[in-house]
């Protein structure tokens, strides 16, 4: 009985499910298309202002949460190879270890947002409009509104990885039926590549 | 194994009884067509809305001068009408409503591949609608700057433009849902046998237009969350005072409001492509040359967007490319126009209201497709832009596309959805009025605006006066006609005849299914044989 497997629900279709996971991702990426066209605009407009103002970020904090991103993105990979070989308990763990992952690329954000408050830079704060010319209002602009949606698919992708977590303890999502735990993956993959494109083009590029 | 609940298969999807009762049984359903008909519902009370302000609008330009409104309240009735029509019923109208109950049924599956997505998207639906109405009635007045919340105005008005973006938001979010769960729905749940190429043509237009719906909503999303942050943050993206570029506003505007003119008149075709060889009772001419001309439309579709841009400031060279590339679109739409010409040629028609509704289609579609040449065409854009030349193509091609198409299409699958047929009679009347009222309500704007009578004002030199008054006068001649063909189709809900399984005699699935369909629509799922296709008389 090994080669056929027997599902409960006569609807349950995985190819489907991980079709609509990618066309979903596709849309995730063109809405990251919009600002990616836009940066790339005002950047040719004022590449020099964009260099000045990258000075102004801590290269070392992005580099750490590229790699905790990385790592990440292999501790969801791994959990799916897991569920497969059906270690329900390695499974959970490294899910676990994803959230936390998660969570510490969140507290470094806040701390690196906390900081550039500090010096009075904010989308509108008197220093950026007064001090600083057009490019760096830009630059700041986009940066604030591009990491800060980033951040906002961590979040996302946090809450899709705590359901797939639960599933996996409850036992609803296994090996026969990993969809769930599968499109959750792609889903963080997909965070994870567009900071691989954020880090290079905010911090990075001098 | 889990235990399977029998649904049984001689209960109707109106008529069964599910989990919840009442209206929950609606709200909750995520059967495909109660959810069909929640749109339905829904867009009739936006739709009276959005008719009610555009009377206003001829009412106050019956006349010159102030007649009922002041021009804050002419632009902000603009603004509302504008986002309801566009956002609200023509965007979402025939996928979601028509698409929603047939897609299914005529690729022979018993749901959509997502359900509980699918009832998912109707909420953002609700949502978004809700957020657009609240804009209104809450706040420091009603937005005012044209749904298309050009920068940098959209963040200098003081007007209450938050929760109207964030509705147009949210209503593109339902749109990608329902455009994602089509494309997976046609790829995994056509019926045995049903090869791409023996699939009726209004599955194939959704599937267009669906890839249309996922490719370029998420652009105007970003770009509305940008305007939105700009109001709140001032960002400077699209703030020449901080450094950015309104016209790029623009840019991203069209790059997703151009091919939803696509999402809107694909499934519209589709429709017709239907209904023609059905009261035609002949194959389809051209059934590959549709499809193609279908999938050709929504590839050349996403490059055009810059024709409403030639007087916002563009290289010569952009103008000249985005022209020849509009004039490319008009020759896909007219392959359709051939093809369903030629399927009327020789055949013996039936002239029912569905076929009496299509054929006005191409009527008024012709005209509006040929108006936007003139305005594709730079010298004479240049010209007309701006003025109510731009109106009348616009209402000819979307309304006049996209309504006669959706009234065709009620009237065609009306005995299919409730199981009962509409009076033929009064269905005639009000198609007679709805016609001569609509070419009477948008003919004279050609007239007004080769004169150069700009559009979005409240008031006129007094030369515009005669063709204004003619043109008021049909919007109430068209209003009276949809009346008579809403009251009708209601009270068929309920009084109608009961309709017989296949009135029409058409090919597709849809018609070898109870009507009403029963839950599942099928008992067993159809199986395509070699010989068989959508159209085969």
């Amino acid at each position: 009985m090994e080669h056929v497997v027997q599902h409960s629900d006569p609807h349950y279709d995985p190819e489907a499910s991980k079709l609509g996971m990618w066309l979903f991702i596709f849309t995730e990426l063109l809405l990251f298309g919009g600002l990616f066209i836009v940066y790339s605009i005002y950047r040719f407009l004022n590449p020099e202002a964009f260099q000045m103002a990258a000075h102004e970020l801590n290269i070392t904090i992005g580099a750490i949460n590229t790699i905790i991103l990385l790592v990440s993105s292999m501790t969801i990979a791994m959990s799916t190879s897991s569920l497969q070989q059906k270690n329900k308990g390695l499974t959970v763990l490294l899910l676990e270890i994803t959230i936390m992952l998660a969570l510490i690329f969140l507290i470094n954000k806040y701390f690196e947002w906390g900081v550039k408050f500090e010096h009075g830079i904010w989308p509108g704060s008197q220093h950026l409009i007064n001090d600083m010319g057009q490019g760096e209002i830009l630059f700041f602009g986009l940066y604030f509104v591009m990491t800060g949606l980033h951040a906002l698919h961590i979040v996302i992708g946090m809450i899709i990885i705590i359901v797939a977590l639960r599933r996996v303890q409850k036992g609803t999502t296994h090996a026969d039926r990993p969809s769930l735990l599968e499109n959750a993956g792609l889903y963080w993959h997909l965070v994870d590549l567009i900071w691989i494109f954020l880090f290079p083009l905010f911090y990075l590029i001098h | 194994m889990q235990t399977v609940t029998q649904i049984p298969h001689d209960v109707s999807y109106l008529d069964y009884k599910g989990k919840y009762k009442g209206i929950f049984s609606w709200i909750f359903s995520t059967d495909h067509k109660r959810i069909s008909l929640l749109y339905l519902y829904s867009m009739l009370t936006m739709f009276t809305v959005g008719v009610l302000l555009g009377l206003a609008m001829k009412l106050e330009l019956i006349a010159p001068g102030k007649t009922i409104m002041d021009p804050q309240t002419y632009n902000a009735v603009f603004t509302v009408h504008g986002v309801i029509m566009i956002f609200m019923i023509v965007i979402p109208g025939l996928p979601a409503v028509f698409g929603n109950f047939m897609l299914p049924i005529m690729i022979g599956a018993k749901d959509v591949a997502f359900p509980k997505v699918n009832l998912l998207s109707w909420y953002f639906y609700v949502l978004g609608a809700i957020l657009v109405i609240s804009s209104v009635l809450f706040g420091n007045g009603t937005p005012d700057t044209g749904w298309t919340f050009y920068a940098p105005y959209s963040f200098k008005t003081g007007t209450n433009l938050l929760p109207a973006i964030f509705g147009a938001f949210i209503l593109g979010f339902s749109s990608i849902l329902t455009g994602l769960n089509f494309i997976v729905t046609i790829h995994r749940m056509r019926a045995p046998g049903m090869t791409w190429m023996k699939m009726p043509l209004f599955p194939w237009s959704l599937y267009g237009t669906a890839w249309i719906q996922l490719l370029a909503t998420p652009v105007i999303g970003i770009t509305l969350v940008l305007v939105a942050l700009e109001r709140i943050f001032g960002i400077g993206v699209f703030d020449p005072t901080l450094g950015g570029d309104p016209v790029l506003y623009q840019h991203l505007f069209w790059i997703y409001s151009h091919p939803a003119v696509y999402v809107m008149i694909l499934p519209a075709m589709g429709a017709i492509s239907e209904i023609i060889p059905t009261f035609s009772q002949k194959h389809i001419f051209g059934y590959r040359a549709i499809i193609a001309s279908t999938l050709a439309i929504a590839f050349v579709g996403y490059f055009v967007w810059g024709h409403h841009m030639f007087t916002s400031g563009m290289s010569g060279t952009a103008q000249y490319t985005f022209s020849i590339l509009t004039f490319l679109v008009a020759i896909p739409s007219a392959i359709k126009v051939f093809n369903w010409i030629s399927t009327m040629h020789k055949a013996s028609i039936n002239p029912e209201i569905p076929f009496l509704w299509a054929v006005t289609f191409i009527f008024v579609f012709m005209i509006g497709g040929l108006s936007g040449l003139v305005l594709g065409a730079l010298a004479t854009d240049v010209y007309v832009h701006d003025t109510a030349f731009v109106v009348a193509h616009f209402h000819f091609i979307v309304f006049g596309g996209v309504g006669f198409s959706f009234f065709g299409a009620i009237h065609y699958w009306f005995p299919k959805m409730f199981g009962r047929m509409y009076d033929k009679v009064w269905a005639k009347v009000g198609w007679a009025f709805f016609t001569i009222g609509f070419l009477t309500l948008y003919s004279p704007m050609f007239y007004l605006g080769m004169l150069g009578m700009p559009r979005r004002y409240y008031d006129y030199l007094p030369e515009f006066h005669a063709a204004n008054i003619l043109s008021s006068l049909g919007s109430w001649v068209m209003t009276f006609g949809l009346l008579i063909v809403v009251i009708n189709l209601f009270r068929s809900v309920k009084i109608g005849a009961i309709a017989e399984i296949n009135p029409w005699n058409g090919k597709t699935l849809e018609w070898t299914v109870p009507s009403p369909p029963p839950v599942e629509n099928f008992e067993e799922i159809p199986v395509y044989g070699e010989k068989d296709g959508p159209y085969e008389y």
